[in-house]
């Protein structure tokens, strides 16, 4: 049962990305990968506030199972962003590459341990 | 807006891509799922699955989406493989918020060398792995369309480091 919520929150997570993808991508065409940066990081704060929640507010494991697995795990991408910055390396854009890659990396970072400590300080 | 140009133009608004993308995502997920629960990670050591997990989905997806791309112009079924393989299964397979909060929970443990270790054997051996996933896609494709043209092989061969 937790296996079938889990894959299809997955599902869900993905399909979000995709329509999110599509959505910002419309509005900005740039060369940096802003669409894949903005999920990876809103999924990172997401998983954090998840965490703060079953670490501090008693937040049923099980959701918490199917939604940071699932949902955020579906929504966020690695393979994605490491294409683009293959692709931004092979477009001789070596100082955007190294850019998404450290931006991406330090600002989910920062994402996900601002989630979980926003939910320890309402504790 | 013209309802009719919506799916060609717009494919994250086309119903059934997006539940091409949805299923897809369901797959990878499950696979992630199993891969994790069948190598359980203990607090302040090494996430040995999710770094598995990202790392063979860079690759893949590298490999695919090459692939994609060195048979030229995108018909609909390699749309429907690029959608439904890619961005929903080993886009839902790898996983960005796991790896941030296993580095959170890392640096909250107090362990910064494994932390740093981590995070730049993620980043860097994806990259590599992704790397190495389009070179041999590059390679299989121009073994099967040599760059020097065969009689007869017609004028569309594909240019090196074709982008998207």
């Amino acid at each position: 049962m937790t296996l079938l919520l889990v894959a299809l929150l997955g599902g869900l997570g993905a399909a979000t990305r995709f329509v999110l993808d599509g959505l910002v991508r419309g509005r900005w065409t740039h060369v940096f990968p802003v669409a894949t940066t903005a999920i990876n990081v809103s999924g990172s704060a997401l998983i954090g506030l998840l965490t703060g929640g079953l670490l501090f507010h008693d937040l049923d494991p099980t959701v918490y199972l199917v939604l940071a697995v699932g949902f955020c795990g579906g929504y966020t991408t690695f393979s994605t962003a490491m294409v683009e910055t293959v692709r931004l390396l092979q477009t001789g854009e070596r100082r955007r590459a190294v850019a998404n890659l450290l931006v991406s990396l330090l600002a989910s970072l920062a994402a996900a341990a601002a989630g979980v400590a926003a939910l320890w300080l309402m504790a | 807006m013209a309802r009719a140009g919506c799916r060609v133009s717009r494919p994250h608004l086309d119903p059934r891509l997006v539940a091409l993308v949805a299923v897809g995502g369901m797959v990878g997920t499950t696979a992630r799922f199993l891969l994790s629960t069948s190598l359980p990670h203990t607090e302040g050591a090494w996430p040995t699955a999710t770094f598995l997990e990202n790392l063979v989905g860079a690759f893949l997806l590298g490999l695919l989406l090459e692939t994609l791309v060195r048979r030229g112009a995108e018909s609909p079924r390699g749309r429907s493989v690029r959608l439904g393989l890619g961005t929903g299964a080993l886009g839902g397979f790898t996983t960005y918020s796991s790896l941030a909060l296993e580095l959170e929970r890392l640096l909250t443990d107090g362990a910064f060398v494994i932390a740093a270790a981590y995070a730049t054997a993620t980043v860097v051996l994806g990259l590599a792995a992704c790397f190495a996933g389009v070179t041999l896609a590059a390679r299989r494709a121009g073994a099967d369309h040599p760059t020097s043209p065969a009689p007869g092989a017609g004028p569309t061969v594909d240019g090196p480091g074709a982008v998207r």
